[in-house]
């Protein structure tokens, strides 16, 4: 791809990007949110169609005019975005042909679809029977279908948009070993992500891109190329330190939980969190690590006005008093607040503005008898603006035009608003870029300098090592370790949870 | 709070890119092209009006016709009041014919064949409608049973209680006092020549109140900085707005004054437009509706919100149900059949969204007077009931299609 630009409405989503990807290679494509990488690739796999962007494709040293996917993946050329496309309640087979039916005037060949799932499966390693429906899967295995349905479709270059997101460590690892084997197949591929770690374990090269432009390609084959090196093109500058500094000041138990114990929503008989005993103080950040399924989420959720599980038994203690955190209102009410994981589903009302979202979880804070004032409510809300630098002209955007790092900051906004002396937060950097990273952390401790207690959930350990004062360690709905901030470690916790899973 | 984020990691950020989030425009040209979608549901409104005072040579605005225009309508626009709350709520209700039909038939039956008092009457008939919204709010809202079954149920049911209780014939005439509610017009004690002083002066005086209350709300946003409609919108506007009501109240003057089903629609549609825009009440059913999750999240008692949009729902089906056999004087079976559709139609036609947490009562009630004056219009060209409906279907279906095509720029 040579000089390729597109803009939307006038504005410029792609001013100068070139890619150079060589038969059969592993190529990562890193870049900050809006950098413009999705945008590329949709360029690329004919989602913008020939003539809305300039520059040149050629695929196989021939110049390519996709009109439509339709174009492109006849060439080979498929793309699985991040947000899987599978429908759930059809088959693994029925997915994989799915516009593609394996069948004879219209009628569907049953006993080929059948044969040539249980093919593509095992080039995919996935033990699985081809009739099991979709949603029966988890993310991890549904990722390995869409690979094998673009097997299905004989694919010579492979686009994946972030692919392991969703994923865990053991899903992630067989993910891109996978991507591996397809490569001694001949199979090129482009790879999207934003973990670094991944990337210099599979990646033959890397393009590096930044405010819609090519800033850098740098061959990792021969010589690898440090993490750091790529941040540093990625933000355009060096990034001498990933976490801000902090000096706890730690005070009293503000926060426990003791004894406590939830059932899952949907299958009672199953125990997700055994009488887990947990506490944080003033000024500490307390971090949970933890596989996905450990039930970290499930933990936070009960906690917070029993939004998640059944037969939740145990006790909440605030400041020493036993507090009723039996539903929402009268979680915040005691001073609890809980940042979701998923901002969109769960976070943000997206059609509406920035100073609506972000009084909504303490409305009578800006109302006079049930009425609004609105002058209050956009003081309230200009003041938070500021105070989390949310990148906005002003605070009547609708959040759905923000970008995940201001999202996030939107969502913070709404649960400082309604002043909590303990704030949860479920991996408050997922899908953000490096530098708003930087500012959700520097959020969080001056949160934590101001006295308030935070209890921080998170996939990512650096960012975990890099901010808590104290990471716990919860496997299989308990707590099996916790180390101090100095003594903590990646292999340290990692050991704890391979541990407790040989008992 | 943290003076260090926007200056030691932001960088990369500051580019003008992510700034260009805006949504809320600027000024002018800008602005009227975000808010089309506003003042071009009013615009709708007065073409519509103008294009049929013409087509029907001036008699759609003859006071005479206006008059009837709005006691055609008042039922609808009552329900339309509701409905609106409850699709913002991301529900529908699909009864609320039946339900007029049936509270009418029982006020019928109460008044006629057991002598209560009007008054009494209608007491024990709204809360009897609330009593319905109740019962079908609690599937919906408890059992999350899809809305659109629960009262597709109600609707058949409450269309054959209307039959059982009226025992498949007409019920009527009712008291005079009963019927003021329909045919009834505020008095004049000034016995005006020609003219109701007392309709005109009230009709006047309520278009100035309008300006002042809009000016000083303005004025406050002005203060902290936060209006962005250039003031020569804002002024042109409002004053379309409070000449029209003047207008308006000059004709009805001009035949036998407002009528009293004008003032009840007024007081509820006012009422109504400042729950939904300025209380935490409103607030709180906008959030229901456009992110049910983030709203429980939030705080917010989802369940008993929904089930109180389905009560208030009841109840104003039921204002609507005794609104109607007031004005034909008697209680038919058939009464109320396929009200729901010009509601819910009204809703939609008004710029609220089928998924839920967008509409706004104004937008409700123009909705239900375009319905209505293209009704009223076209039966006075003597176009068929049969192409009337053709006509009401497609102009439904454009103005959503262009209200989602708007929203799609």
């Amino acid at each position: 791809m040579r000089g390729i630009k597109k803009s939307f409405h006038g504005v410029r989503a792609l001013s100068d990007v070139n890619l150079t990807v060589r038969p059969g290679e592993i190529h990562a494509i890193v870049g900050e949110n809006g950098a413009g990488k999705s945008t590329l690739m949709k360029v690329l796999s004919g989602v913008y169609p020939y003539g809305e962007y300039e520059g040149e494709i050629r695929f196989e040293g021939r110049p390519c005019a996709f009109r439509g996917i339709g174009d492109s993946e006849h060439q080979g050329i498929i793309i699985i975005h991040q947000e899987l496309a599978l429908v759930p309640l059809l088959s693994i087979a029925e997915n994989i042909f799915l516009g593609n039916e394996q069948s004879r005037w219209g009628v569907i060949d049953g006993t080929a679809t059948h044969l040539k799932t249980q093919a593509l499966l095992k080039k995919v390693g996935l033990n699985e029977a081809p009739d099991t429906l979709v949603t029966h899967l988890g993310v991890g295995k549904q990722q390995l279908i869409e690979i094998a349905k673009a097997l299905s479709k004989e694919v010579k270059l492979l686009i994946l948009d972030e692919p392991t997101a969703s994923l865990n460590e053991t899903d992630s690892d067989a993910l891109l070993e996978l991507l591996l084997e397809l490569q001694r197949n001949g199979i090129a591929c482009i790879l999207i992500s934003h973990k670094l770690n991944e990337i210099s374990k599979v990646a033959d090269s890397i393009t590096i891109l930044r405010d819609g432009a090519t800033v850098a390609s740098l061959d990792c084959r021969d010589t690898p190329v440090s993490e750091d090196t790529v941040i540093r093109h990625m933000v355009g500058r060096e990034m001498a330190d990933r976490y801000p500094r902090r000096v706890p000041q730690i005070g009293e138990v503000v926060f426990e939980v003791k004894d406590w114990w939830v059932h899952h929503e949907v299958h009672p008989e199953r125990e997700v969190i055994k009488g887990v005993n947990l506490h944080v103080r003033r000024g500490e950040v307390v971090g949970i690590a933890g596989l996905m399924g450990a039930g970290r989420t499930e933990l936070a959720m009960s906690i917070f006005g029993r939004t998640y599980g059944r037969n939740i038994r145990g006790e909440v203690h605030m400041n020493g008093r036993s507090v009723d955190t039996s539903n929402v209102e009268k979680a915040i009410a005691n001073g609890i607040a809980y940042v979701t994981e998923d901002r969109k589903g769960y976070g943000l009302v997206l059609d509406e503005t920035i100073a609506w979202n972000t009084t909504l979880a303490n409305l009578p804070a800006v109302s006079t008898r049930s009425v609004i004032n609105e002058g209050r409510e956009f003081s309230v809300a200009e003041e938070y603006r500021r105070k989390l630098a949310i990148r906005s002209p002003d605070v009547f955007a609708r959040t759905v035009n923000l970008s995940g790092g201001n999202q996030q900051k939107v969502v913070l906004s709404k649960w400082l608003f309604s002043d909590p002396q303990l704030l949860i937060l479920d991996e408050p950097t997922r899908g953000i870029d490096v530098g708003a990273k930087y500012e959700i952390y520097t959020i969080i401790a001056q949160l934590a300098a101001e006295g308030k207690s935070v209890l921080m959930i998170s996939s990512e350990m650096p960012e975990l090592l890099g901010m808590c004062d104290r990471i716990c360690v919860l496997n299989e709905g308990s707590f099996v370790a916790e180390f101090s901030a100095a003594e903590a470690t990646q292999e340290k916790i990692m050991r704890s949870i391979v541990n407790a899973g040989a008992h | 709070m943290n003076p260090t984020a926007s200056d030691t990691a932001s960088n990369p950020m500051t580019t003008p890119k992510t700034a260009a989030a805006s949504a809320t425009g600027g000024h002018g040209k800008g602005f009227l092209k975000n808010n089309l979608r506003e003042y071009g549901l009013l615009i709708s409104l007065v073409a519509i009006m103008v294009f049929f005072q013409v087509m029907t040579d001036g008699t759609l605005f003859q006071p005479l016709n206006l008059t009837n225009l709005i006691l055609q309508n008042s039922y609808i626009i009552v329900m339309a009041l509701g409905m609106l709350l409850v699709i913002v709520a991301g529900h529908i209700d699909l009864s609320v014919g039946s339900v007029s039909g049936f509270i009418g038939a029982v006020a019928a039956v109460l008044m006629v064949n057991h002598d209560v008092n009007p008054l009494l009457t209608g007491v024990l008939c709204l809360a009897l409608g609330g009593l319905i919204g109740a019962a079908q709010g609690y599937w919906v809202a408890f059992f999350k049973i899809p809305s659109f079954i629960v009262t597709l149920a109600g609707m058949l049911v409450f269309k054959g209680l209307a039959l059982a209780v009226l025992q498949g014939s007409s019920v009527g005439p009712f008291p005079p006092e009963f019927q003021l509610l329909s045919t009834g017009f505020i008095p004049d004690p000034f016995h005006g020549e020609g003219v109701r002083v007392a309709s005109l002066v009230l009709g006047i005086a309520l278009a100035l109140l309008m300006l002042v209350g809009k000016v000083r709300g303005r004025a406050e946003r002005v203060r902290h900085g936060m209006d962005n409609e250039p003031w020569i919108f804002f002024l042109l506007k409002n004053l379309v707005f409070a000449g029209m009501i003047g207008a308006f109240s000059y004709l009805l003057a001009s035949y036998r004054g407002l009528p009293n089903v004008l003032i009840v629609m007024l007081l509820l549609m006012l009422v109504y437009d400042f729950v939904t825009s300025r209380t935490t009440l409103g607030r709180r059913i906008y959030a229901l509706g456009g992110n049910e999750k983030a709203a429980r999240l939030s705080g917010i008692k989802t369940e008993r919100l929904s089930f109180y949009t389905f009560v208030n729902m009841g109840v104003l089906s039921a204002l609507a149900g005794l609104i109607f056999a007031a004005r034909l004087n008697t209680a038919t079976p058939k009464a109320g059949l396929g009200f729901e559709l010009d509601v819910i139609a009204a809703c939609f036609i008004g710029g609220a969204s089928a998924s839920g947490g967008v509409g706004k009562v104004l937008g409700a009630v123009i909705g239900a007077f375009i319905m209505g004056v293209m009704n009223n219009g076209m039966s006075i060209m003597g176009i068929g009931i049969d192409y009337q409906q053709v006509i009401k279907g497609l102009v439904l279906l454009a103005a959503v299609c262009i209200d989602v095509y708007n929203r799609k720029k």
